[in-house]
């Protein structure tokens, strides 16, 4: 599935890195402790997370994450915007919550095989 | 390569892990062995600024082997033990909600490390060595 796949499956607002919309994610990762992440090991997945704080942004970028879904209408601050257009991550956020947007993702076969 | 880090900030911590990763792009080096050190590096810069009052990392590259060695002057790890158990933190509530502190730090640090070498003294500090395999 593409990102813009994505994007479109949970009628999510881009904020940085929309050019990223063509890449093929694989599967989802969805944690608010951000531990869970790094000790979660596929390629070209998408974050679902609820948490919103720069440790978020820092923690993708040691994953090689290409985009985070911010759940529940959360949206990032300036300063994540900033430092994900440097690492060119893709930030966007739904108004379902992460249970929903799990749940939609799956469904439609996201990191199902 | 050397790296200062601030205590008092949770914020902005990742930083070094963050040079150092882009440093072992820049080598060439393999994906795996990058995002291994950039896990281990990084969850062990974050102890250092939540744990301890934050420190210094030196980090060695030879052919065969990436070694980051952190070194804090922080209350130190009574029973070493003990904290490399999963679930096992003192953290607190404030660090919880930054995403960290669910005691699974130093169980990630020793899933990426090849050798993984903890030593620590109550009151005078704790030095860390990582050594990633290229
Ligand atoms: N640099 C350090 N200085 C002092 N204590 C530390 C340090 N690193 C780890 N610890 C201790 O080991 C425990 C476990 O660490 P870790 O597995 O990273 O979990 P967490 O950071 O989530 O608490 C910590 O809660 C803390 O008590
Ligand atoms: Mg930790």
């Amino acid at each position: 599935m593409k990102l813009k796949d994505i994007i479109r499956y949970v009628e999510a607002t881009v904020y940085v890195c929309d050019e990223l919309a063509e890449e093929e994610i694989i599967s989802a990762c969805g944690a608010d402790l951000m531990s869970d992440v790094l000790a979660f090991s596929k390629e070209r997945v998408v974050l679902l997370t609820g948490l919103v704080n720069l440790q978020v942004i820092r923690t993708a970028e040691m994953m090689e994450i290409k985009a985070i879904l911010f759940v529940r209408g959360k949206e990032p601050t300036r300063e994540m915007k900033s430092l994900a257009e440097e690492k060119s991550i893709l930030l966007m956020s739904t108004k379902y919550s992460m249970y929903f947007s799990c749940g939609i993702l799956y469904q439609k076969g996201l990191g199902r095989l | 390569m050397h790296y200062e880090v601030a205590g008092d900030d949770l914020v902005w911590a990742g930083a070094a892990a963050s040079d150092l990763k882009n440093e072992l792009k820049r080598l060439g080096i393999c994906p795996e062995v990058i995002r291994k050190t950039a896990v281990a590096m990084y969850e062990a810069e974050i102890n250092m600024v939540i744990h301890a009052d934050g420190g210094s990392i030196d980090v060695d590259i030879s052919p065969d082997s990436i070694l980051v060695t952190l070194k804090d002057n922080g209350v130190g790890i009574p029973d070493i033990e003990k904290a490399m158990i999963e679930g096992y933190s003192t953290a607190s509530e404030e660090v919880r909600d930054m995403g960290f502190g669910a005691g699974m730090g130093l169980p990630n640090i020793k899933r990426c490390a090849d050798v993984l070498k903890i030593t620590s003294e109550i009151g005078v500090g704790t030095t860390v060595e990582i050594q990633v395999n290229i």
